[in-house]
Formats: structure tokens, C-alpha cells, sequence
């Protein structure tokens, strides 16, 4: 329940404050957010499987978002930015769905 | 799922990433270590130290207050808010946001497209210049052609004319001035540089003649009889002595009995108009023929 309210406050937050995000984070943000959300859906399905710890929840969630910039800004080094956006994306995907799919047979039982 | 040997701390994304497995490793003996019980009234987390209880997704929604809450709800916020800056920023300008091969081609698109608006721009002024070079030599042609019909309007007699010049005031005495008498005047006028003649009201132009018809005198078929008022338009220190010439035109004039006045005048008005006929028989010279003017 507080999760629901943080997340409420943090979109409340960004829509007051209407922060511009610096030239140098654009590329990594949304890849950023991809991944949080990545570990977002993980933490929940832990928590309906039971096996849920906010210490692991924290360290996968900042780790995800690190790692998932890193990713990217070394492949803007290399070039291949565009490209590795596409498939941090693509695996973010692939993990959220299967999470998804998790917390719905969870939910509704099917 | 054997729920006894998987760790159950460990939340299941993180289950397939390597880097996490030392971390779950060293929650299990700790969790080990406390027992589950322990664990679950520490936390007033339901299940989490029992393996094999599952949450229900109600229970998720029931507002529970500790440290992991608090961890979970401060990512969240972070989340959310990362989550809308991006959106809005999305919205707001989506050009920043591209990558550099991206906004290479952009640009060259620009490029490309403001080389052709370029290209158009320059032929369209050209073409506006043309435009305008033509109007303005129509217009001065048609200036041109304005000053001339005014020229020729006031030579030909066809336009009323003003300016410096005299007027000649003949008054007969017993006898009719002749014909060839008052055309001597007006050869007289014509020598000193008149540009425009009229006599009592009648234009005098280059066809113009003088008839004696009885004892009256006609001038272009309009009779006119005594006094004649001659008005000329010209250098007046100029029309007035040559028309006082000793042995001249006036001298003629008085010769015959009659009274002349001449007046210099800095303005006067030559009113009286003549539709000039088209010649009948003379047509212009065609222009490549022509010889030298005048």
C-alpha cells in the first residue's frame, strides 16, 4: 500500500516540479525507467510468492537501473547506442512480461 | 516449486541475474540463523520467514508501516517520479532526446530543404525584378509619352496653354486691316518664338489662314471683326520688339489707319483650343527610313 502511495507521490512530485532532465542523462533515463520498473514487477511478484526482501528489492532495483545505464552509455561509446537501447529494452520486456505473467496467475488464478 | 531450498528473500527477477546470487547467498544463512518466526513478527510480514504461504494480492493493499515499506515506497516515488520527468520530457521536446546519427540526417534533411527554398527564393526575386524592371520602363515610357502629348498638345493647339507672353490690342480706324496685313502680324509672332497665338478667340496653327470675305476679315472660316486681340505666348522682351520693328508688322498695321497696343505680360492665357484633323494624305516615315531628325 505504501509502494502505491510512494509511487502516487513520486508522479505527483515530477508533475509539480516539471524538472528538466540534463543533456547528458537524456539517452539513459527511459532506459533507466524500463529497468526500475523491471525490478518494480519482480519485487511484486516476489511479494505474492512470498519470498519478498526489501534488501535484495533495493539492491536488484538500483543494480537494474546501473546497469542498464551502463549498458547503454557504453554502447553509445562503441556506436552502438541506438542498438543496445533496443535490447536492453527488448530483455526489460521479456522479464516484465514473464513477471507479469506470474503476478496474473497469481491474481487470477489462470 | 520446492520452496524449501529456494532462498526466500531472493524476489524472483532476480533469480536469473548472476550478479545478485553472492547477495542471495549471503541472506540465507542470516535468515537461516533467525528463524522464521522470529523473522515474521520482526517485520509483521505474513509468510515471508514460512515457506510456502503466498500472499494474497488484498493482503498487498493493506497499509503496513516498517523500514522495508518505507525502502519499497521511497524506490517507487523514485520510479514514478524518473518515470513522469521522461514522459513529459518526452512530450516537450522530442528533438534533444535523439541520438547524433539521427540528428546528422535531420539536419541534412534541413539542409536539403533550405538549399531548394533557397533555390526558389533567388528565381522568384529574379523573376520579381523582371517584373518590376518592366513595370517601371512601362511607366516611363508612359511618362514619356505623357510629356510629349502635352508638348504636342500645346504646339498643335489641341490643349489650352499659359505663360509669359504679350497681348496685342489692334483697333481698326475707317478702314479694314487686310488679310495678308494681320498674317504678316502673325508671321511676325511666330519669327520671335511664339509657341501658342490665338486671336480673338481662335487658335492659331500651323494650317491656320486669313481671308478677307467682304470688309470682314475670316480667319480659319470664323469671322472676327474689330478689335483684335492678339495673345501670344513667348519671350515677351522678344515679341514685343520684333513686333515694333520700324517698317515691320505693327508699322504695317498702323500704316492701314488702325491703332496698335502691345502689352508684355509675365502670364498670360491662350484658351481658345483646335482639334488637329488627321492628314488625308501624309502618312509617317517607317521609323528604320527615317533620316536624321530635323
Amino acid at each position: 500500500m505504501i509502494a502505491f502511495v510512494g509511487l502516487v507521490i513520486g508522479v505527483v512530485v515530477g508533475l509539480i516540479l516539471q524538472p528538466t532532465v540534463p543533456v547528458q542523462l537524456q539517452p539513459y533515463l527511459p532506459i533507466a525507467v524500463v529497468a526500475a520498473l523491471d525490478a518494480l514487477f519482480g519485487g511484486l511478484r516476489a511479494k505474492l510468492d512470498g519470498m519478498f526482501d526489501d534488501r535484495v528489492f533495493l539492491v536488484s532495483f538500483l543494480s537494474n537501473v546501473v546497469v542498464a545505464a551502463l549498458i547503454v552509455f557504453l554502447g553509445d561509446q562503441l556506436g552502438v547506442g541506438a542498438q543496445l537501447s533496443t535490447a536492453v529494452v527488448v530483455v526489460l520486456g521479456i522479464r516484465i512480461f514473464s513477471n507479469a505473467a506470474a503476478i496474473r496467475r497469481h491474481i487470477f488464478k489462470a | 516449486m520446492p520452496d524449501e531450498h529456494v532462498p526466500d528473500d531472493v524476489p524472483s527477477p532476480d533469480r536469473d541475474v548472476p550478479s545478485d546470487s553472492p547477495h542471495a547467498s549471503d541472506v540465507h544463512p542470516r535468515h537461516a540463523a533467525e528463524g522464521g518466526d522470529e523473522q515474521a513478527s520482526d517485520d509483521d510480514v505474513p509468510g515471508r520467514g514460512t515457506p510456502g504461504r503466498r500472499h494474497t494480492f488484498a493482503s498487498l493493499l493493506r497499509p503496513r508501516l516498517n523500514t522495508s515499506q518505507l525502502i519499497v515506497a521511497v524506490l517507487c516515488a523514485a520510479l514514478g517520479f524518473a518515470f513522469i520527468v521522461q514522459v513529459r520530457q518526452n512530450q516537450s521536446d522530442s528533438l534533444s532526446s535523439l541520438r547524433q546519427s539521427d540528428l546528422v540526417r535531420l539536419l541534412d534533411d534541413v539542409t536539403q530543404r533550405s538549399q531548394a527554398l533557397e533555390r526558389e527564393y533567388s528565381s522568384l526575386r529574379v523573376t520579381r525584378d523582371e517584373l518590376q524592371a518592366g513595370s517601371g520602363s512601362q511607366q516611363a515610357a508612359i511618362k514619356l509619352a505623357k510629356d510629349r502629348a502635352a508638348t504636342q498638345g500645346i504646339l498643335s493647339g489641341r490643349l489650352p496653354a499659359q505663360g509669359p507672353g504679350v497681348t496685342l490690342t489692334i483697333e481698326e480706324g475707317t478702314q479694314t486691316v487686310g488679310a495678308a496685313t494681320m498674317f504678316n502680324v502673325l508671321e511676325e509672332l511666330r519669327n520671335a518664338g511664339a509657341e501658342a497665338v490665338q486671336i480673338n478667340g481662335v487658335r492659331l496653327v500651323a494650317s491656320s489662314w486669313f481671308a478677307l470675305a467682304g470688309n470682314s476679315l475670316v480667319v480659319d472660316d470664323v469671322p472676327v471683326t474689330s478689335p483684335y486681340t492678339w495673345v501670344a505666348i513667348g519671350d515677351p522682351d522678344t515679341l514685343a520688339p520684333a513686333l515694333g520693328i520700324p517698317g515691320g508688322a505693327l508699322a504695317a498695321v498702323r500704316s492701314q489707319g488702325a491703332t496698335a497696343e502691345v502689352k508684355s505680360a509675365t502670364k498670360v492665357e491662350v484658351t481658345a483650343t483646335r482639334e488637329p484633323e488627321d492628314p488625308k494624305y501624309a502618312t509617317p516615315v517607317p521609323v528604320s527610313t527615317a533620316g536624321t531628325k530635323r
